[in-house]
């Protein structure tokens, strides 16, 4: 087209740039110089860009700058007052050297002069450069402020617009308190321009976004949602962008805004490609507008009105439809507006999630999507379908694409969209083709690019684990993770492994013989020697029948790796020995006489040294028994914990902790993690008990020692948090009681994501810290604490600090296990310098009793017998209250299942109830709980009522429940 | 919401670049380069989104570019903007831009800085797009011309000009 030709000359001509260049700069004083032509005569700014674009080197490009900026300095520190021209010359030089990378440190005094010059350029000029160069924290916010006050008050739309630009720009909190309450006044006046309501909306919303509190919007409230009906389309798109934030922070008061919508979007849909005029682009009707508006609608549920939903449904199918007909322009442009419409109206139709007719219309055309010619289309149909796999109505049809996506992962050329597969094969993947998902991504992991190995590793592991059915499928699969991506493969992940082969009987037979051969390899990963050291040393007898795996010939395969490994895995393969010493009474000389070697023996590294030593001494002095009590085979691992926790628990108060049980601690956490983390990983680790400690003096001091070579993080006493932190913040965990993953916590700086997923009465939690300033944090510590009986470890993965970047994502993960019932839930303390400041959050972690919730089906009868069964006064809990949400059927089933519970169909005689029923799985019992929601939606009201088989549990669900419907 | 607008040629020399939340000097010169970075290396032909670099916020946002001969256009946005919806908010700019300098070139960028800035403004504010409709920026555009044209006929003398 076109422009692309414009752009094309431009080449050939740049090309040439250098013969250009030269020719032109002998001209420079000549007025025939092209891009002056067309301007308006700032010649000394094109002579200088023309000198700086014919520096042939760096050196020469910053000696005509520092040439260029002693010059500015001096005229602007002259005597002579330079004229308003002057000035903006200047200034739109230092806006050039700005942009090539240089700092600017004088020149906004005289910017700030410009603002108050009565001339449209000059004015125009100080704008810009302050719109560049100056930021919020500025001294000189109050100049400019007062420049702002006089034009916004000159009731010329001109300078009012360049002035509510600037505060949009600059956006700073005392802006907001100079103008929060003038600007709403503007953007609603009855004879405002235009062009200035637009203005202002977006003014509005950048002074919202940095200071809400001062932002308020009450009297305003539904002439701002009006907006949505006015005449110009401008104002329109503007204001949608203002209304769209507001609601989402306040949705019951910008509720209305939902009708007008609809009937919005319905006439621009249903409109002919030519009413709108100007606003047609490429003979779709306004497709910006169409698109905020679909995405304004995603802030709420569905409409309630049956009149507006079934408008509403109409403009769906409608656009739908349109994708079908033939395009009316083989321009690309004419495509990419209306698949912009498509694409976010079938993210509206998967955020309601409840018409299967249209979701599964919107599934088809996204399958068409796949295959299309278009990257773009491609790409993010994979991305819509992401999100529909999800829908449960819609996951079956997702799946049938499967075939589809592989191909994608396979021979797409752009790793974007490659990435885009891989995730939509992360989310349709279910216990069906789980075996199939994770063969192709295995496959595909070892050509995958770098960036994204460690995420595909770990989703292999999640689904691995996931929906394994027989668990030596799930040690293949990690196996090969180690074997082709070795690097990438965490910590949690070769825990994982070694813990549920702990925990299972059946397949310790087979991940025996299975490490062995992996071991076999000539080269393989350290990763699978501490994995093959482990198991071997646990379960090597099981194999040592056959003679081509005799204990002496499994010794000698492990040994044959040791000199090649770290510190950290020495000291596990020297345990994995001592252990074999034990299984394999014939290897004790053998291994005996590799630990007396000097190698071993007199280590340098201390922690070697030691086991070598104790490890030899053990096995001469003690008796077979002594050393088969010692040696025993690891118990199963939830036990473990809470054999260390169940003791940190009782610990109340300050200096609690006893010598017994430090020492305990101290065993355990020695001989149990079969000292692989004893190493310099441990003292990289935070350490959060010494941390405490820095800050309050009354700490139990025993608690230092005790996890400084643990591998798990230490946990608190109730009492010790609430003195050291600051108030809690529990914003983000109601939210979270039906769901499993989001945003727990947003402020300027921070964002704290969670994921979480929960098995029996297990847990696991992924917590992704993303740092949203520009800085990096200092001493960036978490810690988490738990009150009363929940236990938590954490396996701090990866960096501690945020290092390096600005924008950096780190993920913490978190294992949970339930001991028994409780109603208080973990705290996460986060600390961090910032500016200079220390910074102290503490959160509430949404760790509910709900989410150990099996859900367990009944039929009718059942249900009524235990019902019955549990009519103690304290096993049943009651509540009424009002509707805070949607009354929707759909919206409540989903929360229902959100819950953990099962929802029992054709068990309440009326069929407007909801029943529900399922098992709290924790350590030390199981707990029955039984669910009955009574919605009345005449009167907006719920009755809830639960019965469980332990006290007080009821009443803890129905407080949790009452709060989310 | 538009984090940034970068408008870099195929050697990385920053044309134009507006950030709508604020970084230090650094920074933005670094973000620059790394957007360069990993614009430039795709091929033609592939999509035109990808996941941000780290310092501008990884993969909470996308850049959406576009490469017209010489040059680039990168928007950084989040996920709250239409991923197409974008792409044409970038041709609407470059069909304004060439209106509006009669063919733009890379030249034009580089000579008038201010009216590039002056015409985005028409149409990105505070990093929330304020109008997409072409024919209303060129006017609002047309009026500063004027008003511009107006003030150097009466201002602007014969001077020395260095």
């Amino acid at each position: 087209n076109e422009i692309t030709l414009a752009f094309r000359r431009q080449r050939k001509r740049a090309a040439n740039r250098d013969k250009v260049n030269l020719a032109r700069c002998r001209r420079t004083a000549a007025a025939n110089m092209p891009a002056v032509s067309k301007g308006d005569g700032m010649r000394g700014l094109a002579v200088f860009i023309s000198d700086i674009r014919n520096c042939k080197s760096k050196e020469a490009e910053i000696k005509r700058i520092n040439k260029e900026l002693a010059n500015i300095r001096s005229k602007f520190k002259g005597d002579k007052a330079l004229d308003g021209y002057s000035k903006k010359k200047y200034v739109c030089k230092l806006l050039f050297i700005f942009l090539l990378g240089h700092d600017i440190d004088f020149g906004h005094m005289e910017a700030v002069n410009l603002l108050s010059s009565n001339k449209y350029t000059e004015k125009q000029i100080g704008y810009l450069f302050i719109s560049v160069l100056v930021n919020s924290n500025s001294e000189l916010i109050r100049l400019i402020n007062n420049a702002i006050k006089n034009d916004l008050s000159s009731r010329n739309p001109t300078f009012m617009c360049l002035a509510l630009h600037c505060i949009a720009n600059v956006g700073s909190r005392e802006m907001a308190e100079a103008f929060a309450s003038e600007i709403p006044r503007i953007l609603v006046a009855g004879d405002t321009m235009d062009s200035v309501k637009q203005s202002a909306a977006l003014c509005l919303l950048r002074l919202y976004k940095t200071s809400p509190d001062l932002v308020l919007m009450g009297e305003w409230t539904s002439r701002v949602v009006h907006l949505l009906n006015d005449q110009h389309m401008g104002v329109v798109t503007a204001a949608i962008s203002l209304i769209t934030c507001l609601s989402q922070k306040n949705p019951d008061e910008f509720k209305t805004c939902v009708s007008l919508a609809v009937s919005r979007l319905s006439r621009i849909v249903s409109s002919a490609s030519t009413d709108l005029q100007d606003y047609t682009y490429y003979f779709v009707p306004a497709p910006w507008l169409s698109c905020k508006l679909l995405r304004l609608l995603q802030c709420y549920p569905p409409p309630e009105d049956g009149a507006v939903k079934g408008r509403l449904v109409e403009c769906l199918e409608t656009i739908l439809n349109k994708a079908q007909e033939p395009p009316k322009s083989k321009k690309v442009q004419h495509s990419n507006a209306k698949n912009a419409i498509l694409f976010e109206a079938i993210s509206l139709i998967i955020h309601y999630d409840s018409e299967p007719n249209l979701l599964v219309r919107a599934c088809n055309q996204l399958g068409q999507f796949l295959q299309h010619r278009e990257t773009n289309l491609r790409y993010l149909a994979l991305e819509s379908m992401c999100t529909l796999a999800s829908s449960e109505f819609s996951h079956e049809a997702v799946k049938t694409h499967i075939e589809t996506v592989i191909n994608a992962l396979k021979t797409e050329r752009d790793v974007s969209v490659r990435q885009r597969a891989a995730d939509l094969l992360y989310a349709m993947c279910d216990r069906s083709n789980a075996k199939q998902i994770v063969a192709e991504m295995l496959s595909y992991l070892e050509t995958a690019d770098y960036s994204i190995r460690e995420e595909m590793v770990l989703k292999v592991a999640i689904l691995a684990e996931k929906y394994a059915v027989d668990y030596s499928w799930y040690v293949d699969t990690i196996l090969n993770l180690i074997r082709i991506a070795g690097d990438y493969v965490s910590e949690e992940v070769w825990y994982r492994v070694i813990q549920i082969v702990i925990n299972r009987d059946d397949v310790q037979g087979y991940a025996a013989k299975t490490v062995f051969e992996a071991l076999q390899a000539p080269a393989c990963h350290e990763n699978m020697v501490k994995v093959g050291g482990y198991i071997l040393g646990e379960f090597g007898n099981l194999i040592a029948g056959d003679p081509r795996s005799s204990p002496l010939v499994q010794f000698n395969l492990l040994h044959s790796k040791f000199h090649l490994c770290s510190v950290p895995t020495r000291a596990l393969l020297l345990s994995a020995y001592i252990k074999f010493i034990n299984l394999f009474p014939e290897t004790k000389t053998t291994i005996q006489e590799v630990l007396r070697c000097d190698s071993q023996i007199r280590n340098s590294d201390v922690e070697l040294q030691q086991r070598a030593v104790e490890y030899l001494k053990l096995s001469s002095i003690a008796s077979t028994d002594v050393l088969a009590t010692v040696l025993e085979e690891m118990p199963p691992f939830p036990e473990r914990e809470s054999s260390i926790l169940a003791k940190l628990k009782k610990k109340k108060g300050p200096g609690a902790v006893s010598v017994t049980e430090l020492e305990d601690n101290k065993r355990e956490g020695g001989e149990l993690n079969g000292g692989a983390d004893r190493g310099p990983d441990s003292a990289s680790t935070p350490s959060p008990s010494g941390d405490l400690l820095g800050i309050r003096a009354a700490a139990p001091i025993g608690a230092a020692p005790a996890s400084a070579g643990s591998l798990l993080v230490d946990v608190f006493s109730e009492a010790g948090i609430a003195v050291s932190s600051a108030a809690v913040n529990d914003e983000g965990f109601l939210r979270f009681v039906c769901k499993n993953n989001g945003v727990l916590f947003e402020n300027q700086l921070l964002q704290i994501g969670i994921k979480s997923e929960y098995r029996q009465n297990l847990g696991r939690m992924y917590l992704f810290y993303g740092n949203k300033t520009s800085v990096q944090f200092a001493s960036f510590t978490t810690t988490v604490s738990c009150p009363g009986e929940l236990q938590t470890h954490i396996l701090p993965k990866g960096f501690p600090h945020f290092k390096g970047y600005c924008g950096a994502q780190i993920q913490q993960v978190l294992n949970i296990e339930c001991l028994t019932d409780f109603i208080d839930a973990p705290l996460l303390n986060i600390k961090f310098r910032y500016g200079g400041g220390l910074q102290n959050l503490t959160l509430k972690l949404p760790v509910t009793i709900n989410k150990f919730f099996q859900p367990t089906e009944m039929a009718s009868q059942d249900f009524f017998q235990r019902w019955k069964q549990l009519s103690q006064p304290q096993q049943e809990a009651q509540k009424i209250f009002k509707a805070n949400h949607s009354m929707d059927t759909e919206v409540l089933k989903a929360k229902l299942l959100g819950l953990g519970t099962a929802l029992l169909d054709n068990v309440d005689p009326n069929p407007e109830n909801y029943v529900c029923a399922g098992v709290i799985q924790t350590k030390s019992q199981q707990i029955g709980c039984l669910l009955r929601l009574e919605p009345n939606a005449q009167a907006q009201m719920y009755r809830l009522t639960l019965r469980c088989s332990k006290d007080l549990v009821s009443q803890r669900l129905c407080d949790l429940l009452a709060e989310q419907f | 919401m538009i984090r940034a607008i970068l408008i870099f040629n195929n050697h990385g020399k920053p044309r134009l670049s507006k950030f709508y939340e604020h970084y230090t000097e650094d920074t933005e010169q670094q973000i620059i380069r790394e957007t360069f970075h990993l614009v430039s290396k795709r091929d033609e032909n592939v999509c035109n989104f990808l996941e941000g670099g780290m310092l501008i916020g990884g993969s909470d946002y996308k850049l959406i570019y576009r490469h017209y001969a010489t040059l680039y256009f990168v928007f950084c946005v989040d996920s709250s903007e239409s991923e197409l919806g974008i792409l044409d908010l970038i041709q609407v700019f470059v069909e304004t831009l060439d209106k509006c300098f009669e063919n733009v070139c890379e030249l034009d960028l580089i000579f008038h800085v201010d009216k590039v800035h002056n015409i985005l403004a028409e149409m990105v504010m505070g990093g929330m797009v304020l109008e997409t409709n072409m024919n209303e920026i060129i006017m609002q555009v047309d009026a500063q011309n004027k008003m511009e044209k107006s003030e150097t006929f009466i201002f602007q003398s014969t001077r020395q000009d260095r």
